[in-house]
């Protein structure tokens, strides 16, 4: 006999696993089914293909992401953890601004960063041409592009993964456990080297996976830096467009299998058991620096960190005002103005991409809000068989990297299907919310995954006890606790689709491109000042709703990476 | 008001029985508690009542409704958590309004129930206040009063008391004995501490490894225990392996290999528990029956040995008494003064008085 609660686990699960199916399954099937294709007929030439002598591109370009993530990983870790130490061991006056600061990539698109870099570090950035303007040099003293140009901007982006991480790890350590070495007689230097460091190791390696597979992922870096440097996911993009559809399904499997793997790897790493803090309510500590010269240093490190962090914003804002046609052959921008902003309103071609992005990304974060409430909440408080295979399920367009899911949805929805009812979804402005919906929905599921496992399932009970119905125990009860984790899932969906490329450039038509498509024709046409703009804009958006999000629901942006 | 009644309850979780062929009925009114060690089926048996389980086999009834399958928000329980579960995101007020916004009763007759509920535990004050800012005292009068309002027909409490200090637990055990008398609502009361089930029951359901040992007033579970799980653990008792040997008089003498002497036991339903004649015997004697004196005494049950250690808790004063290797008797006498206390290694005589001693059986079940 079916009871009453496995028949609400039942309603419960079915447009979930409709859902997971309709959209991350299928499509994934739809890929591998392609790269199994050589001319329509069933073949194992592709891969034969990508490893052979015929396409050494291929493999150069494996090797080349492999290459690019470990260094990024190296990079970001040498810049996060000791950042995050001095941070949260030492007290010195603007600690907490400069704290605040050490978050700013965040808030940055990948598309605007990278471009900001350009025109900062680049061949014709303004701070190489500065210096060679300033100490009257020939040529300028450096540049960036290539592989040091990606790293860099890997770097940038990716080390708050571990400063987050660590920080957050550092605060959680018990004080006790150091004062314990002390009192145990350990000199300063291996009290960090056998306490504190392997009580940060956990985190450690769960950020070194996650930029790991971030890096491998990474296309707007290289779409704009790599020149010649072939990397796997850039690869997929131009099989696409040569139109060898085959070919980028069998480059998106075997990018797949690569992030899967790390994603099967991270989930067994987690689910060991670690050692977590047992005590409570632990109490910051940290050491105050009183002599004055390691207080200047400090200060100094911290402003100089500052600088750094917030050049690109600077720039981009610079760059915004600069009206087309006055800055071309120039090494300055010439003249300044709000043009581009003014622009905005009155040209409708210029106010579209805006429009649209909004519209899209409204769309996707309404899906993921609500699917991602109710899937979380199956997934935490309901047992049924094959959870585990679920979970897996959820998280997978986390780990695919947005080309792949952007391949997957070409192959899944350029014919008819169920799924689609009976429509071609290419080409229609439905497939872009649906992708930024798809890619969207482990963020939700894993923030409110995290509040919901705290939640006490006594609360639940003690709802229905005093006679309330499942429904109303869910509306009453269960929504305004989670609401948090909830919202700021969501808001980092905003985030994350406001700046949307990769996806988008493989999906994007001309009715429905949204602001980074934009911003890549922009720069095509050499008009970096629009281009600039509509970053601001992005950043602007983000901005806004982070700010809301924090007034109104107490939801904190360093709580949702 | 009903009475509960349950019948061949059988609770299954995979392989693990948790509750095993349970017959109990509590009465109209009635103050009730489950007590035993932690994993005994207790709380497995009362959230079965709640309706939060379905018993694999068997029936629960609530006055003559079959209650077995009714899911539990139709079962007008008012339970009390072990955590209280008390809704983080709402004020006092809303706590307790809860279960009467889902009856729809009008806002007016909501107000004035939450208020007179409010009174009754004496926080009227705190009503506009978030449960946050409550001590546990007070967060657990709330969780009280969310389930007095509804005006249950059963009220259950789950260790309610388990995570309060013992000044506050002592306060609180009136307190929610004031409560159920005032209500006069039939009371189904979990705990493990053997004090809150003594001091405060009706009557007393000992349970071990899911099975009811001993159902009972607090006086026979104490005095009369069935069998040496209960002897030992509701109070403090003297235990020792007997073995029947004649009948004599008024007494039934038993043999006790450990003492190497027989005792005499009173041939009364008060001092000897019914057994099977497979069964391993045992004879429990409560410390404080136990007396003890330097001065020789004659007659039966008379023991000899030196002390062993004397503690001292305040109230009263424990004496180790040491007979032989293989025995060590308990007795506890309350404090009469620095001069009335033994000294360690003093050479005494230790007397289990014949209508004190019960001849218990060793319980089922138990490994």
């Amino acid at each position: 006999m079916l009871n009453a609660e496995k028949r609400k686990t039942i309603y419960l699960l079915n447009p979930v696993v409709l859902i997971l199916i309709g959209y991350v399954l299928y499509p994934s099937i739809s890929t591998l089914i392609e790269s199994f294709k050589q001319n329509g007929a069933f073949s194992i030439g592709n891969y034969t293909d990508f490893f052979g002598p015929k396409a050494a591109a291929n493999l150069e370009a494996l090797w080349h992401s492999v290459y690019i993530s470990i260094l990024s990983v190296l990079l970001s870790a040498l810049i996060g953890v000791p950042l995050a130490y001095i941070f949260n061991r030492y007290d010195f006056p603007g600690r907490q601004f400069f704290s605040n600061i050490a978050i700013m990539p965040i808030v940055l698109p990948s598309l605007v960063g990278v471009m900001a870099f350009m025109f900062l570090y680049g061949e014709v950035g303004l701070v190489p041409n500065a210096i060679k303007d300033l100490l009257n040099l020939s040529k300028v003293p450096f540049q960036i592009g290539g592989v040091s140009g990606i790293l860099i901007v890997h770097a940038y982006t990716m080390y708050p993964y571990f400063y987050m991480t660590a920080s957050s790890a550092l605060n959680n350590i018990d004080p006790s456990l150091e004062e314990a070495a002390y009192n145990l007689g350990s000199s300063k230097f291996k009290v960090f080297w056998r306490v504190t460091f392997p009580l940060l190791t956990p985190g450690l390696v769960a950020a070194s996976l996650l930029v790991f597979m971030v890096s491998m992922a990474s296309f707007s870096a290289p779409f704009l830096l790599a020149g010649g440097y072939r990397v796997l996911s850039l690869q997929i993009y131009f099989s696409k467009m040569n139109g060898d559809l085959e070919m980028a399904a069998t480059q998106s499997v075997i990018l797949s299998m690569v992030s899967i793997g790390f994603l099967l790897f991270m989930r067994w790493y987690q689910s060991r058991k670690d050692y977590r803090m047992a005590s409570k309510g632990i109490g910051a500590h940290r050491s105050e620096v009183n002599n004055p010269v390691l207080k200047v240093v400090m200060v100094t490190l911290g402003i100089i960190t500052m600088i750094i962090l917030l050049l690109p914003h600077a720039t981009l804002l610079i760059l915004s005002l600069v009206p087309e046609g006055a800055w071309t052959w120039q090494t300055y921008p010439q003249a300044f103005s709000f043009e581009n902003f003014r622009l905005l309103f009155e040209d409708p071609n210029i106010w579209d991409p805006v429009r649209n992005s909004l519209i899209m990304t409204t769309l996707a974060c309404i899906g993921v809000f609500t699917f991602g409430m109710i899937t979380s909440y199956a997934l935490v408080k309901r047992s049924f068989i094959g959870k585990n295979l679920l979970d897996i399920l959820v998280m997978i367009p986390w780990a695919l990297p947005a080309t792949v899911v952007g391949m997957n949805m070409i192959l899944a929805f350029n014919k008819p299907s169920v799924f689609s009812f009976g429509e071609v979804l290419v080409g229609t402005f439905w497939i872009l919310p649906l992708a930024y919906f798809i890619r969207f929905i482990p963020l939700v599921v894993r923030s409110t995954n995290a509040v919901l496992e705290q939640m006490d399932d006594s609360l639940e009970e003690a709802a229905q006890n005093l006679g309330a119905k499942w429904f109303y125990t869910f509306r009453r009860i269960v929504v305004p606790i989670i609401l948090p984790g909830v919202l700021s899932g969501t808001l980092l969906a905003f985030v994350q689709a406001v700046g949307e490329f990769p996806t988008s450039v493989l999906l994007y038509t001309l009715d429905n491109r949204p602001i980074s498509i934009e911003i890549m024709n922009q720069l095509r046409m050499f008009n970096i000042g629009q281009a600039a703009a509509f970053g601001m804009i992005q950043v602007g958006l983000i901005a806004i709703v982070m700010f809301i999000s924090y007034r109104f629901f107490g939801v904190k942006s360093e709580n949702t990476l | 008001m009903s009475t509960v009644n349950l019948s061949e309850i059988t609770k299954q979780f995979g392989d693990v029985t948790a509750v095993k062929g349970l017959d109990l009925v509590i009465n109209e009114g009635e103050f009730f508690t489950f007590l035993g060690p932690s994993g005994c089926g207790k709380t497995t048996t009362l959230r079965m009542i709640a309706g939060f389980y379905f018993p694999t086999i068997g029936k629960v009834k609530f006055n003559d409704r079959d209650m077995t399958s009714v899911s539990p928000e139709k079962r007008n329980t008012g339970m009390v958590f072990q955590n209280y579960a008390l809704f983080p995101h709402m004020t006092v007020f809303e706590n307790i309004a809860f279960g009467l916004k889902v009856r729809k009763l009008k806002k007016h007759v909501v107000k004035q129930k939450v208020e007179d509920v409010l009174k009754k535990v004496r926080l009227e004050q705190f009503i506009d206040r978030q449960v946050s800012q409550l001590s546990g005292g007070q967060q657990q009068r709330v969780a009280l009063a969310r389930a007095l309002v509804i005006e249950p027909d059963i009220l259950l409490l789950d260790e309610p008391l388990s995570n309060l200090d013992a000044r506050l637990r002592d306060e609180m055990r009136t307190e929610i004995l004031r409560l159920q008398r005032e209500y006069d609502i039939t009371t189904i009361y979990v705990t493990h501490d053997q004090v809150e089930a003594l001091t405060m029951s009706d009557r007393i359901a000992v349970f071990n490894v899911g099975e009811c040992q001993q159902v009972g007033t607090p006086t026979e579970i104490y005095n009369q225990p069935v069998n040496d799980f209960v002897a030992e653990f509701i109070g403090e008792t003297n235990i020792l392996p007997v073995e029947k040997d004649k009948e004599e008089g008024p007494n039934f003498i038993y043999k006790s290999n450990d003492l190497n002497e027989s005792i005499h036991v009173n041939n009364s339903d008060e001092n000897i528990a019914s057994y099977e004649d497979d069964n391993q015997l045992y004879m429990s004697v409560r410390p404080e029956a136990v007396k003890v004196d330097e001065k020789p005494m004659e007659g039966i049950n008379v023991f000899s040995g030196t002390v062993e250690s004397v503690q001292f808790t305040g109230e009263s004063v424990h004496t180790f008494v040491n007979i032989n290797e293989n025995a060590t008797i308990k007795a506890t006498e309350l404090n009469r003064g620095p001069s009335t206390y033994l000294i360690e290694g003093a050479e005494v005589y230790a007397y289990l008085p014949e209508s004190q001693v019960r001849i218990i059986p060793e319980s089922k079940g138990d490994v």
